[in-house]
């Protein structure tokens, strides 16, 4: 079938052009015409600088009434094993001053091993696994630490251009102390052929920012016969609490 | 000690619909109780359309002005008031909360509910504030919109309809384009 979508190269083109004038940014960019669904979504207007006050220098809580403890383990939720790489993702969440962020929740979803969604909107044509939902949610420890063990999803086609694919992911969603930290990412496996042709990852101009959405391997994590384990630790913005302290001072 | 930096957000995606939303997210407290308000809007696009793959978070003070720090927002029961909700918009980018109104957060000061957009499309979650409409004086004297252009200022404040909601659209981009936040130590 013939296609009205651009291809790679010209998608590549584009991500090479806005990497050539970027340095030291630590976020994504807004407005990144190479993922094709921000051109009408981005604000043109710089964000307003705004000292957080009230509501926004809370986190809200949960707790053990708000989530189970087997909603950490998303290959028994199903009623059978999840067919694919069995995996734990083990790692911490810190505030920005490098704090354990205690008791907080971590939400992930995933697709499967075949790279299927359990979603009406996911029209790809893989098979979707009884199995496995592709959901979770835990508390962190005291220590800030979450795991989860869960299956390696599949990457998977989208229509930003012709023959895209997102590379492997699971989109975590955090929490911090403060409703200021609030964020939403995705966690990347390492060493993924597809990293340089997605624009949804090239979003983020520097590569030691890339980088940190990057899980490592860590065979001390891995266990004998079961699963594989990857470490990922996540840095949320810094707190407000101390820092207007110091500035009254 | 030196600042860490922070990782790097992403877009939401267009799959979250299974994963995110949850029973009664958007109901802070039931709609039936009496001092209960409808905080609703539609969700914009740079082109004026809706957007129907966006989510909103809320967090609030209750109507005293105190932000709850209660667990009991995933399995609400009806009697705890945490001050946090979620809601995925439907079809055609509208989004509805039942909540109460928010107290300020010190005396004399403008009250609003803090919210986060994230959308598909959209690489970083955004912060904006929907503040109460009412208290001119407090309005008035509120830094943030102190230093907006009225346009801009008007955009930010909940207006109230006629059956006594609050309705507060959000505009991605555009001529309406809503004012997003950025607080300190987000760079
Ligand atoms: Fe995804």
């Amino acid at each position: 079938m013939m296609s009205n979508l651009d291809s790679q190269e010209v998608v590549s083109k584009e991500i090479a052009d806005l990497h050539a004038g970027a340095e030291g940014e630590t976020q994504p960019r807004l407005d990144f015409a190479p993922y094709r669904s921000s051109l009408l979504r981005h604000p043109t207007k710089d964000l307003r600088h705004a000292d957080p006050e009230g509501a926004e220098l809370v986190a809200p809580v949960f707790g053990h009434s708000d989530i189970d403890p087997v909603e950490a383990d998303l290959t028994i939720q199903a009623g059978g094993e999840p067919i694919g790489e069995r995996i734990v993702v083990r790692g911490r969440v810190l505030d920005g001053d490098g704090r354990p962020v205690r008791g907080q929740l971590v939400e992930i979803w995933q697709a499967n091993a075949a790279g299927r969604y359990i979603h009406k909107g996911d029209q790809h044509p893989a098979p979707i696994d009884r199995h496995f939902t592709g959901v979770g949610r835990c508390l962190t420890g005291d220590d800030g630490s979450y795991a989860f063990t869960t299956i390696k999803p599949g990457p998977y086609p989208w229509r930003n251009h012709h023959n895209a694919w997102r590379p492997a992911h699971i989109h975590f969603s955090l929490f911090g102390t403060e409703f200021t930290q609030r964020m939403i990412t995705q966690m990347y496996f390492p060493g993924d052929p597809l990293f340089a042709l997605d624009p949804i990852y090239q979003a983020i101009t520097d590569q030691k920012a890339r980088d940190r959405l990057v899980a490592t391997y860590d065979h001390d994590l891995s266990e004998h016969e079961w699963l594989l384990g990857y470490r990922w630790d996540i840095v949320l913005t810094g707190t407000h609490g101390t820092w207007m302290e110091a500035d009254d001072a | 000690m030196p600042d860490l930096v922070a990782t790097p957000g992403q877009t939401i995606g267009p799959f979250f619909h299974y994963a995110l939303p949850f029973d009664r997210d958007r109901e802070l407290v039931p709609p039936g109780r009496p001092d209960a308000v409808r905080l609703h809007g539609t969700v914009y696009d740079g082109a004026g359309k809706p957007i129907p793959d966006a989510l909103l978070e809320i967090r609030q003070a209750d109507a005293t002005g105190q932000v709850p720090a209660v667990e009991g927002s995933l399995r609400r029961d009806g009697t705890v008031f945490t001050g946090w909700g979620r809601c995925a918009v439907d079809s055609v980018g509208r989004y509805s909360f039942t909540t109460v109104v928010p107290g300020p957060s010190s005396p004399g000061g403008a009250a609003f509910y803090a919210v986060t957009v994230f959308a598909r499309g959209l690489l970083n979650r955004l912060f904006t504030r929907a503040y109460i409409p009412g208290d001119a004086d407090a309005l008035e004297a509120d830094p943030l919109l102190a230093g907006l252009d009225p346009e801009a200022r008007d955009g930010l404040v909940a207006v109230r309809e006629e059956d006594g909601s609050l309705r507060f659209d959000v505009h991605l981009q555009g001529g309406r384009e809503t004012v997003f936040l950025a607080f300190p130590r987000h760079a």
